[in-house]
C-alpha cells in the first residue's frame, strides 16, 4: 500500500466492513481528539473499546476502560492507535500476538511508522497511518462538509436526514483518491525530510 | 463508486451540492437562518467545543455557505474553504491567523488599489507590516525576507493591467523562506489557473468577480491548500498552540491538513465577524455553475478587443499578456493556456483627456469600479481605483494617468469593437 495517498475505496472499504474498534489511548478528557473520535464512532454505530493502563475501573461514555489490547479477551477489527509515532512499534507488536488477528490497524492523524506497518502488511493486516477514521468518515458520508471540508465525493441522490446514532452510506462517488494532489505532495516532501 | 477524477465543468455544477435531505430539493436552498436548533445539551456541547460536524449560527456556518466552500475548495484543488463577506474581508481573516503585532508579509506590488490600501493603512494599525517587492524581479522577495516575515502575497493576474506572476519562482522563495504562498486568484478563477497546482497554500478570491460572475453580490472566500505544516517552530501559534478560546484544543493537531481554513473559521470568522449571507452565497453558487463557459468567452472576448486596439491608430499602447507582444505571454502560456483573462488596459496617444473622453463616449461599457461582470466595464484608475495612491506608486502598479482599465463581458464581440470604434473616433 502506498502510505501516501490511500484510494477512496480502501478506506471506504474498511470503514463499511469493520464493526469492533479497540481504541489505544483513548482519553476521558472531552477536549482530546481521542474523545471525540471516540464519541463520533459510537454514535454512527461502532462497537469501541477504550485501551488505556492508566483510566482501568473507569469508563468512556458507559464502556469500560482495559489496560492492553490482550485484555479485550474477544475479537477486534480494528485497532485504533491514538499515540506518536515513536509508541506505534510496541502496539503492533501486541496486535501481532493476538488470535485471531485484527484486520486493521490505524495509526492517528500525525502518526506514523512505517516499519511497524510493514511487519502488520506482512501478516495480511491492512493499514492507514496518518488520518482520523472521524474524519475520514465524515469526508466519505459528506457529513464533513458542514465545516466547508472538501470531501471529494459526489452523490446525486436523496441521502436521510442524518441524526445521532445512525450510520450514513459511504457509498459516494469519489472525485479522486487519498487527499488532494497537493497535500498528499507536502506530506510526501515532510516525510522525506524527517 | 471507481477512484475516477470528473472534469473542472462537472466539479462547477456538483461539487459540495447534493438533493437536499429533507425535502429532496435539487437546487441548493438558501437556509436564510440566522441559527440552529441542537439536539440535546450534549450535542449542543460537542458543536461548540468543535467535537461533532454540524451548525451552530450563521456567523460560524451555514449549509448554504458550506456548499459554496466545498464547490470553490474542488475546484482550486484545496483541502477546505471559507466563504467571508468580500474579498477584503478574507484577506483580513487570513492574516490574522498568520501575524501577530509587529510581523512582516511581504506583497507583490501590482495588485488591486483596494488591497494596496488595506495594506498599508488599515493593517499598519493592527501592527501588521506589509514590506513591498516586485512581481518582475523575483530577487526583490528574497530581499525582502527577515525573521518577522509570515507570508507571501501576490496575485495570480494582477490588476489592473492583467500580468502574469510567475506563482512558481515565488512559491519557491515562500518555502525557502518557511511561510505560505497566498495568492488572490480571483481575475483568472480556478478555470484560468489553480494557483495550488503551481505552489500555493493559501488562495483568496473576490467572489463578487468572476466566479459569481454577474455583478449581483459580493462575497469572498479563503482556501486551504493543505500543503503547510504549521508546527514547526511555534512561528504560527494560533495553529499549533493550546487555544484557550475552545478549552486547549490545538487546531493541527485536530484537523490536519484542513486546519488553516478552520482557523479562518473558528478564530477568525467567529470573532472579527464577517460573515457572507446565504443569499448571496445562493447567488454566486449559481453563478459558478457556468463558470467555464463564461470565462472561455471573457477571455475570447478579451483577446479580440485587445487585438482591435493594438491595431488603432488612436491607442498608444495594449498591456494584455494574450498578445503574443506582450511581455508576459511567456507566463501566459505557461500558467493561462486557455486565456490570458479579460481584464487589461490601454493608453491613449491623446493621454488623460482621451481616456475621459472615451469613458463619456462609450454606449455599451459601463464605467463602474467593479470587474468580472457579464457586463463590458470600464474605468480610469488613476481617478479612481487607485485614486488615493502617489503617482510614482500609481505608475508602479501599472495606474498611469494615461492608462484605462477594460473588464471584458460575455457580449458579442462585434458589438463591443464597434462601440469602442466609435468612441475612440468621436
Amino acid at each position: 500500500m502506498n502510505h501516501d495517498a490511500y484510494p477512496d475505496n480502501y478506506i471506504r472499504g474498511i470503514l463499511n466492513s469493520v464493526k469492533s474498534i479497540a481504541m489505544v489511548g483513548a482519553s476521558p478528557q472531552n477536549v482530546r481528539p481521542s474523545y471525540f473520535a471516540f464519541k463520533y464512532l459510537a454514535q454512527r454505530g461502532y462497537d469501541m473499546i477504550p485501551v488505556n493502563p492508566g483510566h482501568v475501573g473507569k469508563d468512556l461514555l458507559g464502556k469500560p476502560f482495559v489496560a492492553s489490547l490482550s485484555d479485550i479477551g474477544r475479537p477486534i477489527d480494528m485497532i485504533d492507535i491514538f499515540r506518536n509515532s515513536s509508541h506505534i512499534m510496541p502496539v503492533v507488536e501486541e496486535a501481532l500476538t493476538l488470535d485471531p488477528l485484527p484486520k486493521v490497524i490505524w495509526m492517528q492523524l500525525g502518526a506514523r511508522d512505517d516499519a511497524a506497518a510493514m511487519k502488520a502488511e506482512s501478516v495480511g493486516i491492512k493499514v492507514v497511518m496518518n488520518r482520523c477514521p472521524k474524519i475520514e468518515y465524515g469526508r466519505l458520508s459528506s457529513e464533513i462538509s458542514w465545516m466547508g471540508v472538501n470531501s471529494r465525493t459526489l452523490s446525486s441522490k436523496r441521502a436521510p436526514a442524518p441524526t445521532q446514532g445512525m450510520r450514513l452510506s459511504l457509498n459516494r462517488m469519489s472525485v479522486g483518491g487519498g487527499d488532494t494532489a497537493a497535500s498528499d505532495r507536502a506530506a510526501k516532501n515532510k516525510a522525506e525530510q524527517s | 463508486m471507481s477512484d475516477r477524477l470528473p472534469g473542472f465543468s462537472t466539479l462547477a455544477v456538483h461539487a459540495g451540492a447534493q438533493p437536499d435531505p429533507t425535502t429532496g430539493a435539487r437546487a441548493t436552498p438558501i437556509y436564510q437562518t440566522t441559527s440552529f436548533v441542537f439536539n440535546d445539551a450534549d450535542h449542543a456541547a460537542s458543536l461548540f467545543g468543535l467535537q461533532a460536524f454540524g451548525n451552530i449560527y450563521t456567523r460560524i456556518g451555514n449549509p448554504t455557505n458550506a456548499v459554496l466552500e466545498e464547490r470553490v475548495a474542488a475546484l482550486e484543488g484545496g483541502t477546505a474553504a471559507l466563504a467571508v463577506a468580500s474579498g477584503h474581508a478574507a484577506q483580513v481573516v487570513v492574516l490574522q491567523q498568520l501575524l501577530q503585532p509587529g510581523d512582516e508579509f511581504i506583497a507583490a506590488r501590482k495588485l488591486y488599489g483596494g488591497s494596496i490600501n488595506q495594506f498599508t493603512h488599515a493593517f499598519k494599525s493592527f501592527g501588521w507590516n506589509v514590506v513591498w517587492a516586485d512581481p518582475d524581479d523575483i530577487a526583490s522577495f528574497e530581499r525582502a525576507v527577515t525573521p518577522r516575515t509570515k507570508a507571501i502575497f501576490i496575485e495570480s493576474i494582477a490588476n489592473p493591467a492583467g500580468s502574469i506572476t510567475d506563482i512558481e519562482a515565488i512559491s519557491t522563495v515562500a518555502r525557502k523562506a518557511g511561510v505560505p504562498l497566498i495568492v488572490d486568484n480571483t481575475l483568472a478563477s480556478p478555470y484560468l489557473i489553480r494557483p495550488i497546482d503551481h505552489g500555493a497554500d493559501i488562495v483568496v478570491h473576490s467572489l463578487t468577480k468572476f466566479l459569481g460572475g454577474h455583478g449581483n453580490s459580493l462575497g469572498g472566500i479563503i482556501v486551504d491548500a493543505g500543503t503547510f505544516d504549521w508546527s514547526t517552530g511555534g512561528k504560527y501559534p494560533m495553529l499549533s498552540e493550546p487555544r484557550p478560546e475552545y478549552h486547549g484544543i490545538r487546531l493541527q493537531e485536530t484537523f490536519g491538513n484542513f486546519a488553516f481554513a478552520i482557523a479562518c473559521r473558528v478564530l477568525g470568522l467567529r470573532d472579527l465577524g464577517p460573515a457572507l449571507s446565504p443569499f448571496n452565497a445562493f447567488m454566486i453558487l449559481t453563478g459558478i455553475e457556468t463558470l467555464p463557459l463564461r470565462m472561455q468567452k471573457h477571455c475570447d472576448n478579451a483577446k479580440a478587443v485587445a487585438e482591435f486596439l493594438a491595431g488603432h491608430p488612436a491607442v498608444a499602447s495594449v498591456s494584455y499578456a494574450g498578445l503574443a507582444s506582450d511581455k508576459y505571454n511567456q507566463l501566459a502560456r505557461k500558467y493561462a493556456p486557455k486565456g490570458a483573462g479579460a481584464v487589461f488596459t490601454f493608453s491613449l496617444k491623446g493621454g488623460y483627456d482621451a481616456g475621459v473622453n472615451l469613458v463619456s463616449k462609450l454606449q455599451l461599457f459601463s464605467h463602474l469600479a467593479n470587474v468580472g461582470d457579464t457586463r463590458s466595464l470600464v474605468i480610469h484608475p488613476a481617478s479612481t481605483t487607485h485614486s488615493q495612491l502617489d503617482d510614482a506608486a500609481k505608475v508602479k502598479s501599472g495606474a498611469g494617468p494615461d492608462v484605462v482599465r477594460l473588464s471584458i463581458g460575455i457580449e458579442d464581440k462585434e458589438d463591443l469593437i464597434a462601440d469602442l470604434e466609435q468612441a475612440l473616433s468621436a
